[in-house]
């Protein structure tokens, strides 16, 4: 967190001189570290191992949250008795397809009041068929949490239950233990009792516990899981949706929270509403099925009233109640269409034109040499950046280029650079890691032809409606029905306030207050349904800047946080069951019952005047079905889930397995990586051996990229400022000095590094920073990478691209990629020079013996 | 001769001694080592504002495979140096114990800072972490007695109404007596040349060939502004005030390291008895300062001056006295 | 007279006897000032780099931005910032930044000059020629896809939400599905 965010950090650092403890779990030692009162370095990839072996302690000694538990999550919940565990079935759960390498989900069911179990939405409530929908992918969720068909749960306040999620839990991670930790994080039974110590000691009624990660966290092949588990023990130790509380994501990018919640992503839609898939939620209500029920409880029930609206506000008057609001005028998905779908895409010449917009995939995305030889079989690339990065040069500098792999006059690819404007050169939000709004007001005009993004897509806008003006082909109806008629100041530039209302949105012609407002009927719209309010009142809230944010404890009157500028979410958590605080010091919002409100320090997470003894009537449905304590109100029960009994796609509980690429044998079961994870098998995209299979000493040591605090991403924004540049000149390595003495590496010198898909050089750093961990009996060394270096022409700076050494696995919920752990060699000196690279790693992989099917295995 | 007492060496008013009569009080900063996170920020900062070119090749080579620092130490164009040292058990083990040491000497007594929320402390990991990471940003120390202005013939040096040491770059001439006469070898002059600012455009170094340092912001601090460095600091690592109540900030957050069984806290800069009248940018440091790169005694290298002066005898007082005479006889102007 | 400016005249004058004080101060030492008192204006920015949010004040003068500074007001970041934000006005006064459009044809190994208009309708045609060449009416189940697999974008985590509302809304109902940014990475 200092590193990467180190005026997040001040706050820790204030913390800490306060008296809070701070731990900091990372392979590597950091400027976090540094500051931290205890490092505890881990084996890369193994942290659901740390985090089921914390779950393990709470749960055996009997240290958690009983009340917030019982009241606020799914413990007492029954699970379909159909359900097996990967304590039952060796690593598996039940459903496992091994063809598809798909779960059927359905056996992981809530079971039902009156025998059966929950199913989705439209489907008829047994648990024995597997229907298509059952094994749905990732990305027919959206990110609003799985629907039920109902919330008719079977509950067992008991905990005797063997099948209720709390005993479940129990069996499940009972051999997570500290020795097993040893053995397969490489962290001291010491350590782990000190952390464990630390966590349980702070956290309860007058005490939290918070859990801040980055993509250290998502960037594996069961990213998604590792957070699932911190969420479990969070909950298990009441620490969400409580003041110093929660699992804070730290994003890296100034809008990378706002470009999910309006997502430039293939898998949603404004405000976490999924995209149809075909065949599945292809119609108006099927899709509305696909996102919640009418039955189940909380606010995902109103989903129709954010589809429709959305629908108006893109579609305007052509959205009538009799053409289902143009819900036939959105594309469908058939399975992932993520960036490395869509660059394996290109490198078939599937695509013909692309977009890249302010990312410098030939050096930022993973399998970076995959990237640029995939931009080479494009027919056009438009790059909207503010320097000439390499991706927009790839062309005249790749080092392909100095292989011998692409040449220059051979490559098609029709290359327009159009110069963006900067961030001070246009007015807009930026949604930031905690989910505030904050208005920039332009400084100054954009210098030359640089143009902003909203200027250069409304323009292009017009520009193909009015080729399309006319035709009367269906295809081309989405875009003559597009509402894109924005007002312009007289240079031709959008008011970009015009576009922040219309995702506020309107009803009746006045702009709403709060997407409570909006009705399913078509009479609102509101392009980004969670935004309704930023506009409240008819005052642009996200440039609110009273200083300091007016003083409360939330800062409330600085920027506007989605949704209803609440600080933080599910406060109704932070008082217990019956309204009160669960302590004065960690007050938030409570019960009055004079005034029959949520009243408190921030904007109440719940139906503002909902008693806490209230309890829903029976056959009620969305928020009417609330009861006073669901504090989780956007869950299809009400409760905070510590078993997921829907929504993904690798299992119900987090579970170790191996990286794809990993030289360590799974300790915990007989299956060594994630059964689900999504892989490419192709001659370009091999994988190391992993351990116990043939091979697996030519790549022996694990790698794990990152960025510095000098520089920004693949460098784009940062290795051209001179500044910036010669803070961190080139790109380096990071080794143990045992690692160092086993491979002749000296400090100052070069290293070659080797992964079945290429070889870069880098400086070479010895450092104690890095520290050897023993393993099961071994020796595991770990290599550094920041990644923000490229081969190129024009930055103050290059270096290799750690991101070449990477592969394609991706986590099968999200479609992210594995870059923190990979299998490399290393080798002192440069790499050679040309063609003769290719050779080295070709030379590597005979040696290993690696083919597509190399680590196929789950 | 209350006046001449303590101009050259010991604690001493430095503003009163240059005569200024606005009222400032002396301005300095508190580097707190203790929470700095490394972030450079201060080195970025300094250069924006300052419009410090970026580093050349005659600064050193780019990428010093010293931990995380490639600036290196103070130069002409690193007015602020965030220096890493990486250290085993072994070297915290000696700063605790050279620490303690110190603690033995008769300290200052200082309110201890009390902290708000003590937290009952879940077991404490045994022995010593395998690795430690030290931080710290170097800057100008702005000296009470500053051998660079003593030694500077031309005026270039002056001693601000803050009583902080800045280089006029339209006087200096490059003579670089200043440079010698540092004892923490801040002040250097900076290379003439050209600088590429951008895809093979060029322009002149700015203040080529003149000496160059920290000014404490001068120009910020004329219009009532923190100086750039402390203003962006992310953990306040770095702060900015009066001289006095930066000295008394460092000592009472000694007090709590100290408290909290930090022995191998101690303070630089501090001492108005060192060699240099303690500086203005005062320093708590984790362990030794050589273990920084800094002097441990560092001296004003115009200590000696008034015994060679006074071996100098009639001589030299009779030459003041000559020539104080001839431009008196010009009288004063108005 | 000019002799009154003479350093010793001035250190008798000052009574700055050592001549290290007032009596030594060159004009443009007497006229120094921050350059951010000088600006016509300040706008009130946000950092561009990570998610944390920093305030900023972006000083402007005579059209040219002269600084960028944390903003203290800020509850968030009380008026600091890191390395990055604090090289905020190196990276939009950046002399190496490219602002004109730059144009490579295909085969080509040089770039050209371009006229953004030109380009932008260049662009325009290659958009809906590609989305027409690569359409997807149904998969082979007959379900419907409506969609066109011939454009792609990549980014969005450094822009607007207004920007990547509009980019999610042309291209959606353009049919274009592959629409990602950095948040996948």
């Amino acid at each position: 967190m200092a590193e990467c965010h180190p005026v997040g950090f001040q706050w820790v650092t204030e913390a800490k001189l306060r008296g809070a403890k701070v731990i900091h779990v990372d392979p590597r030692f950091t400027r976090t570290s540094a500051q931290a009162d205890r490092h505890i370095p881990i084996r890369a990839g193994s942290d659901v191992v740390l985090l089921g072996a914390l779950i393990n302690h709470v749960l055996s000694n009997d240290l958690w949250f009983r009340d917030y538990v019982l009241a606020y999550t799914n413990a007492t919940s029954v699970i379909s008795p159909e359900f097996r565990d990967t304590e039952d079935l060796e690593g598996l759960f039940s459903g496992y397809d091994p063809e598809l390498r798909t779960y059927d989900q359905s056996s992981w069911a809530y079971a039902q009041t009156d025998g059966g179990t929950v199913d989705e939405p439209g489907s008829d409530g047994t648990a024995d068929t597997a229907t298509e929908s059952d094994t749905a992918e990732g990305q027919a969720f959206g990110e609003g949490g799985p629907p039920l068909e109902h919330h008719r749960i079977r509950k067992d306040p008991t905990l005797t239950d063997p099948h209720c999620v709390l005993n479940l839990l129990r069996r499940h991670y009972a051999r997570y233990t500290p020795e097993l930790v040893a053995e397969t994080c490489g962290i001291s039974v010491d350590d782990f009792a000190y952390l464990a110590a630390a966590v349980v000691a702070n956290s309860g009624r007058e005490r939290t516990t918070a859990f801040c990660y980055a993509v250290g966290w998502t960037q594996h092949s069961a990213g998604a899981q590792m957070i699932r588990t911190a969420a479990i023990l969070q909950l298990l130790l009441g620490n969400m949706g409580r003041p110093g509380g929660g699992i804070m994501a730290l994003r890296g990018h100034a809008s990378i929270q706002g470009s999910t919640d309006i997502p430039t992503l293939y898998n949603l839609l404004p405000g976490y509403l999924p995209m149809p898939v075909a065949g599945k939620t292809d119609t108006l209500a099927s899709y509305l099925d696909g996102i919640a029920s009418k039955k189940q409880k909380g606010f995902w029930a109103n989903a129709d009233a954010y589809t429709i609206s959305l629908l108006k506000a893109w579609f305007g008057d052509a959205a009538t109640a009799e053409n289902d609001y143009c819900f036939g005028h959105l594309p469908t998905l058939s399975g992932a269409h993520g960036t490395y779908q869509t660059v394996l895409s290109m490198l078939e010449g599937g695509v013909s034109g692309y977009f890249v917009l302010g990312q410098n995939p030939a050096v930022g995305s993973a399998h970076s040499r995959l990237q640029r030889l995939a931009l080479a079989k494009l027919d056009w690339l438009v790059v909207r950046d503010l320097q000439m990065i390499e991706t927009a040069t790839f062309w005249q500098d790749a080092p392909e280029i100095e292989t011998g792999e692409l040449i220059t006059d051979q490559i098609g690819t029709e290359v327009f650079f159009l110069p963006a404007a900067s961030y001070a050169e246009k007015s807009g939000t930026f949604t930031q890691t905690q989910r505030l709004l904050q208005w920039r007001h332009k400084a100054v005009e954009p210098p030359g032809d640089c143009q902003s993004e909203l200027d250069f897509f409304h323009l292009l806008g017009q520009k193909i409606r009015e080729r399309l003006a006319g035709s009367d082909d269906p295809r081309d109806r989405p875009l003559l029905d597009l509402t894109w008629d924005y007002p312009v100041d007289e240079h031709g530039e959008v008011d970009p306030e015009a576009v922040l209302r219309e995702i506020n949105g309107h009803a009746d012609g006045e702009l709403v207050d709060g997407f409570a407002q909006l009705r399913a009927d078509g009479t609102s719209a509101s392009g980004c349904w969670i935004y309704a309010g930023v506009y409240a009142g008819g005052v642009n809230r996200s440039a609110l800047r009273v200083p300091n944010g007016g003083g409360g404890p939330t800062a409330s009157e600085w920027g506007w946080a989605w949704p209803a500028n609440r600080r933080i979410l599910y406060n109704r958590a932070s008082a217990d069951p019956d309204g009160r605080p669960w302590s004065e010091r960690k007050k938030l919002v409570w019960w009055d019952a004079d005034a029959s409100r949520w009243v408190g320090d921030d904007v109440p997470d719940f139906p503002i005047g909902l008693a806490p003894d209230h309890r829903a009537a029976p056959g009620t449905g969305g928020p009417d079905a609330l009861d006073g304590t669901d504090a989780f109100i956007m869950q299809a029960d009400g409760v905070g889930w510590l078993f997921a009994p829907k929504g993904l796609v690798d299992g119900p509980l987090p579970t170790h397995y191996e990286a794809q690429e990993s030289p360590v044998p799974n300790p915990v079961y007989p299956v060594q990586a994630s059964p689900t994870r999504v892989t490419f098998r192709r001659q370009d995209n091999l994988f190391a051996a992993s351990a116990g299979q043939p091979g697996v000493e030519v790549y022996p040591y694990v790698f794990t990229t990152y960025r510095l605090t000098e520089h920004h991403t693949a460098g784009g924004m940062s290795r051209w400022l001179p500044y910036l540049a010669e803070l961190q000149p080139e790109m380096f390595c990071e080794v143990s000095p045992q690692l160092a003495a086993e491979r002749d590496l000296v400090n100052g010198g070069w290293a070659t590094l080797v992964s079945p898909r290429a070889a870069i050089e880098a400086r070479v750093l010895v450092t104690d920073r890095m520290r050897p961990l023993a393993v099961r009996g071994r020796t595991v060394h770990q290599i550094g990478l920041p990644y923000h270096w490229g081969v190129g022409g024009h930055a103050v700076v290059e270096g290799d691209a750690a991101n070449d050494l990477l592969g394609l696995a991706l986590d099968p919920n999200v479609q992210i990629q594995e870059s923190k752990v990979g299998s490399c060699d290393i080798r002192p000196g440069r790499r050679p020079r040309g063609p003769a690279v290719l050779d080295l790693v070709a030379e590597y992989q005979r040696r290993a013996g690696l083919t597509p099917d190399t680590s196929k295995e789950a | 001769m209350g006046f001449w007492r303590n101009q050259l060496s010991g604690p001493t008013d430095p503003i009163a001694d240059a005569n200024w009569t606005q009222g400032e009080s002396r301005k300095g900063f508190f580097t707190d080592t203790s929470i700095c996170i490394g972030c450079k920020a201060c080195e970025v900062a300094c250069k924006e504002w300052n419009r410090v070119p970026a580093r050349t090749d005659a600064d050193g080579p780019a990428w010093q495979g010293s931990s995380y620092d490639n600036s290196g130490h103070l130069g002409a164009n690193t007015w602020r140096h965030v220096a890493f040292i990486e250290q085993g058990p072994d070297q915290l083990a000696r700063a605790k114990a050279s620490g303690a040491v110190l603690l033995g000497m008769p300290k200052r007594t200082a309110e201890p800072t009390r902290l708000a929320e003590p937290v009952e402390a879940p077991a404490e990991p045994v022995g010593l972490p395998a690795v430690r990471w030290l931080m710290s940003s170097d800057v100008c120390k702005h000296c009470t007695h500053a051998g660079c202005l003593d030694v500077c013939p031309t005026g270039a040096l002056f001693r601000s109404e803050y009583g902080t040491v800045v280089v006029q770059a339209d006087v200096c001439n490059g003579c670089g007596y200043c440079v010698a006469a540092c004892p923490f070898g801040v002040i250097e002059r900076r290379e003439k040349g050209v600088v590429e600012i951008g895809d093979g455009t060029q322009q002149p170094v700015p203040n080529g060939g003149v000496a160059q340092k920290c000014t404490l912001c001068y120009d910020r601090l004329r219009d009532g502004q923190t100086p750039a460095c402390a203003q962006t600091c992310p953990t306040t690592s770095i702060s900015f005030g009066d001289h006095s109540d930066m000295v008394a900030k460092a000592r009472a957050r000694l007090a709590t390291l100290h408290e909290q069984g930090h022995t191998e806290a101690r303070l630089y800069g501090a001492n108005p008895d060192d060699g240099v009248g303690g500086t203005g940018s005062v320093f708590l440091l984790m362990d030794e300062p050589e273990a920084y790169g800094l002097p441990p005694d560092p001296v004003v290298t115009t200590r000696d001056l008034p015994r060679m002066f006074t071996l100098a005898g009639m001589a030299g007082t009779a030459m003041i006295g000559v020539a104080l005479g001839v431009f008196a006889a010009f009288g004063r102007p108005s | 007279m000019a002799f009154l400016g003479w350093p010793v005249l001035r250190q008798v004058a000052t009574r700055d006897w050592l001549g290290r004080g007032p009596s030594v101060t060159s004009p443009t030492t007497a006229e120094a000032g921050a350059r951010t008192s000088t600006a016509d204006r300040v706008a009130q920015s946000v950092c561009p780099y990570c998610a944390v949010g920093c305030g900023q004040r972006i000083f402007v003068r005579d059209e040219k931005i002269i600084q960028i500074e944390g903003d203290p007001d800020s509850p968030i970041s009380r008026g600091r910032l890191c390395p990055k934000g604090a090289a905020s006005e190196q990276l939009v006064n950046s002399p190496r930044r490219v602002t004109t459009v730059r144009y490579r044809r295909p085969y080509g190994t040089q770039w050209e000059d371009l006229d953004l208009a030109t380009a932008t309708d260049m662009i325009a045609d290659r958009f809906v020629q590609a989305r027409r060449d690569y359409w997807q009416e149904q998969d082979a189940d007959g379900n419907r896809l409506d969609r066109t697999m011939g454009i792609a974008s990549l980014g969005g985590a450094t822009l607007d939400n207004e920007e990547n509302y509009l980019i999610k809304k042309l291209f959606t109902a353009a049919g274009a599905i592959q629409i990602e940014n950095q948040a996948r990475i």
